[in-house]
């Protein structure tokens, strides 16, 4: 069966200004595989995804979706097969209420005023947001917005399904909701993120992309326990492996291993403790006037 | 005003606008046509008219209780907006100084009666459009405007907007608290800063219309919405839609605080 | 400046109403024509910049006091003027609802006096032609301010035109004007800075936005000095005619602009031709079956008599009444007046209350049941 396959045979993908994005990717997924898309920021991940489903076209290369290539003329055929979800849900609920943005899909692919309806309803349901239905995006907290995001993507029925960053943002409990979901669905699914432990989870398969290029093909506990290839890529072990790294250190006479590695990440962090900080004194601030 | 206030009461009537009261029930398109009737009805008095437009004032009284609307927070902000017709609303007794009527033994002049015509117009008026907006949800109102012949472009572009008016205040929020807090005095809230701050969200801006573009055609556009066709129109609405008229018409018509006056005068 | 509802009468309101959907629909057909798809959420979301971009104040150079972008010129210059019609009209409608800012009878001129004027004065008439012959910054500095304030200008006017033919206000034309323009000088001296200042930064930091977007305006969004000068002349003349139509089959607007040329609200009896004409009409309309009618035309005629002869015994003039507004309608500061007005107004207070009450003991009721004592 042919129908579910991505195939990225040597694709390149330069942008207008002259930036390679992509040098030569390929890989091949078949149906009902779930992929967790992982490297660092600037790898060319999200050109990765925006080709998905035809909104970037290869420069030399090709893509095949399905039964098809993708070229300008079957790009909306093949959004029909593949439903990307984007990393901000502000981006993608464009509609004044969640059940006009998950007709959105159906609507546009012409299904009669009865078909649309079932579809929003059991869309939401999946999500477990049927209660949402007519309210107004921006009364949704950031867990609910993603699951309607989602909603609005699954009511196309498309037989893949791509996520960019689906769990950040996210409170624990909407994490833990959505992990679940997404254990559950049958589609082939796509994920990239940073949250490595979400795709410890979800996902069988994991793709390293560096330079715009796929540097690792294997599986989630191959890959995901490659300390020296994570770090490779400005990743590093899954938090939950890691702990038992402490656990162990710490049994072994209480010393913490070295966070010298982590020396480049506090800077950004001290920086994004400073803009909390301010953003905080800002509210305070702002009720003062 | 504060840019907080602002953003906060936009969003606390857009969240009254969403209650389930029996005036919220009512079709878009009975609250629309009878809120445009309304204001047509109190602007066409004419200038000197104070009595006739008393009657007026049970329409947002029976609102405002069967909505459960705030009423002091509309009030507020009808004296917020109201600068401009008390300036110029003022001039009247200044310009208009002939006597006309006797009130109690104090001579009251034509400007006054004119002003004070003017602030009941603006009164009755202004909580009109905001019990409106504070009984329909604003893409109800923009629904409705569309099955009342509004051209579909204009439509979408009004639901567009107010989609994503609360995304882009949060954003311009968030820079605004950026700006303020590294301000002293007003140095640094001048020209410059201000021109800097409107570029880098207008770039913003347009990088959002590209990825919600992008999810556009993720999901099929193909250039035109598709609106969900849902009809709403009950028995209900026509009723308040003709009792609205008749009251209309009866108010504008005759002359009840008058009438009202005499009986009582003669009782007394 | 927004033009306000209780200074407006139906007949001007309508009017412009009239133009600016007439207006609205012509945008919408020429967007439709050569839709680049993409222009739908770009102007759902321009929209929603220039609606925040509003909200954030700055200091004035050289006052100290606030200021605000109003932002029909930046849209314009943006979008092009078909888009930025339909964008400005959004933005004011979302302002009226909201802020009730000016209100919905005059929103259709606030929309005509923010929108036209940038649009397809401004920007077609004087910002195009000058940044024709080259962008750099300083030419488009002056074509925002002139543009700008020649809209802001026009705009201006118009509000003063609105008042005037609305008849509510006493502020005499010339007054009027006066206080105005300056005003707007100043606002427009402003706002061509900040128009020009945004158009600069963007084009510094970021090119090629502009120019994509310029792609994807309709095809004709040319627009030549002919059209336009026909267009406003026609306009010119509808709305004259409207507006005249309007005020003789209203006799509200007929009283008024009786006395604008006579000085008296009546006219004298022997007028013939047309006015006598209506005025019969309006008298047999005024002999509805009523007994509140016949009452108050007697009680009126004591009143005006009763008046006369205070006034006559103090030395004044008598004082005009409004026996002409259409239908018969008291102005009352007289006793019954005031009581009526009192009682009235208990009433509706009582009502207002009443359905809370009821509304109150409802909600008890059915809380009580879903919670019984415990």
């Amino acid at each position: 069966m042919t129908h579910h396959i991505i195939d990225f045979k040597d694709v390149f993908f330069r942008y207008p200004d002259g930036t390679e994005a992509l040098k030569g990717v390929s890989f091949r997924i078949t149906h009902g595989e779930s992929i967790g898309l992982v490297g660092a920021n600037g790898a060319g991940k999200s050109t990765l995804l925006l080709q998905m489903n035809g909104y970037l076209l290869p420069s030399s290369g090709f893509i095949n979706i399905g039964d098809l290539e993708l070229t300008k003329k079957t790009r909306q055929d093949i959004r029909k097969k593949v439903g990307v979800v984007f990393q901000n849900p502000d981006d993608q609920l464009f509609m004044p209420t969640v059940y006009e943005d998950v007709a959105f899909g159906p609507l546009n692919l012409g299904m009669s005023a009865e078909r649309v309806i079932d579809r929003v309803n059991s869309s939401l349901q999946t999500v477990g947001c049927l209660d949402l239905r007519e309210k107004p995006p921006h009364h949704l907290s950031g867990g609910q917005k993603r699951a309607v995001a989602i909603a609005t993507v699954l009511a196309m029925e498309p037989d893949i399904l791509v996520m960019d960053e689906p769990s950040s943002d996210l409170d624990p409990k909407s994490r833990r909701y959505l992990m679940r979901l997404l254990k559950g669905f049958k589609h082939t699914k796509i994920i990239a993120s940073h949250d490595l432990d979400f795709i410890l989870e979800v996902c069988e398969r994991c793709l390293v992309i560096k330079d715009g290029r796929i540097v690792a093909d294997g599986t989630v506990s191959d890959i995901l326990t490659n300390q020296s290839l994570l770090e490779e890529n400005n990743l590093e072990l899954p938090l939950s492996l890691q702990k038992t790294h402490i656990m162990d250190a710490s049994a072994k006479g209480g010393l913490l291993p070295d966070p010298s590695h982590l020396h480049s990440d506090s800077i950004n962090r001290e920086t994004g403790m400073a803009t909390a900080a301010s953003e905080t004194c800002g509210v305070m601030e702002g009720t003062l006037k | 005003m504060d840019f907080d206030k602002e953003y906060f009461n936009l969003g606390v009537l857009d969240t009254l606008s969403y209650k389930n009261t029996l005036i919220h029930r009512l079709d878009a398109r009975t609250k629309v046509i009878a809120t445009f009737a309304f204001i047509v009805t109190v602007v066409s008095f004419p200038k000197y008219e104070i009595a006739g437009l008393i009657p007026f004032f049970l329409f947002p009284a029976v609102i405002f209780s069967l909505g459960d609307i705030p009423f002091w927070f509309i009030l507020k902000k009808v004296l917020v907006v109201s600068v401009f017709a008390v300036f110029i609303g003022i001039f009247n007794p200044l310009f208009d100084t002939h006597v006309m009527y006797d009130f109690l033994g104090i001579p009251v002049s034509g400007g006054w009666v004119s002003f004070f015509s003017i602030l009941l117009k603006f009164f009755l008026t202004m909580c009109s459009a905001l019990l409106l907006i504070s009984t329909t949800s604003f893409p109800g109102i923009c629904h409705a405007l569309r099955k009342l012949g509004i051209p579909e472009i204009f439509i979408s572009q009004l639901l567009f907007l107010y989609r994503y008016i609360f995304v882009l205040m949060e954003e311009t929020l968030r820079m605004v608290r950026a700006r303020d807090l590294r301000s002293f005095g007003k140095r640094g809230q001048g020209m410059s800063i201000f021109i800097n701050l409107l570029g880098t969200l207008f770039i913003k801006t347009i990088e959002r219309a590209e990825r919600i573009y992008h999810a556009m055609l993720s999901r099929g556009f193909s250039g035109t919405i598709h609106f969900v066709k849902r009809d709403s129109l009950r028995k209900g609405d026509f009723l308040c839609l003709s009792i609205t008229g008749v009251v209309l018409y009866i108010f504008r018509t005759y002359g009840i605080v008058s009438l009202i006056g005499k009986q009582a005068e003669r009782m007394f | 400046m927004h033009m306000s509802d209780a200074l407006l009468s139906p007949a001007v309101g309508a009017t412009f109403w009239a133009g600016t959907l007439g207006t609205i629909a012509y945008c919408s057909k020429k967007m439709k024509e050569n839709l680049d798809e993409k222009m739908i959420p770009l102007m759902g979301v321009t929209g929603a910049f220039i609606f925040a971009a509003q909200m954030v104040n700055f200091t004035i150079p050289g006052t100290g006091s606030s200021g605000h972008l109003g932002g029909g010129m930046i849209l314009a210059i943006i979008l092009g003027p078909y888009a930025a019609f339909i964008v400005m009209a959004s933005v004011l409608t979302i302002q009226a609802l909201f802020f009730a800012d000016g209100g919905l009878l005059a929103l259709g001129c606030n929309i005509w006096n923010l929108g036209i004027y940038p649009c397809f004065i401004g920007y077609p008439l004087i910002y195009k032609p000058i940044v024709q012959k080259g962008m750099s910054p300083k030419k488009i500095l002056v074509a925002s301010l002139l543009s700008v304030f020649v809209g802001l200008q026009l705009g201006a006017f118009s509000v003063v035109l609105e008042t005037l033919f609305s008849g509510r206000s006493e502020l005499p034309f010339g007054t009027f004007v006066l206080l105005m323009q300056p005003i707007h000088l100043a606002i427009g001296v402003v706002e061509g800075f900040i128009t020009a200042g945004v158009i600069n930064y963007v084009k510094a930091a970021r090119p090629e936005i502009l120019e994509s977007i310029a792609e994807m305006r309709p095809l004709s969004s040319e627009i030549k000095v002919k059209k336009v000068v026909l267009a406003l002349l026609a306009i010119a003349i509808i709305i004259g005619g409207i507006v005249s139509w309007f005020a003789s089959s209203n006799p509200d607007g007929l009283e008024w602009s009786i006395e604008r040329v006579y000085g008296k609200p009546e006219l004298p009896e022997h007028e013939t031709g047309i006015v006598a004409l209506l005025r019969a009409v309006q008298e047999r309309t005024a002999f509805l079956p009523d007994y509140t009618f016949k009452k108050k035309e007697t009680l009126k005629e004591q009143e005006t008599t009763g008046k006369e002869e205070v006034a006559s015994a103090k030395g004044e003039e008598a004082p005009r009444s409004d026996a002409n507004a259409w239908p018969n309608v008291e102005a009352g500061t007289s006793v019954s007046g005031i009581l009526g007005s009192a009682m009235m107004l208990s009433l509706i207070f009582l009502i207002g209350y009443g359905i809370k009450a009821i509304k109150k003991k409802g909600a008890k009721r059915r809380n009580g049941i879903s919670h019984p004592a415990g």
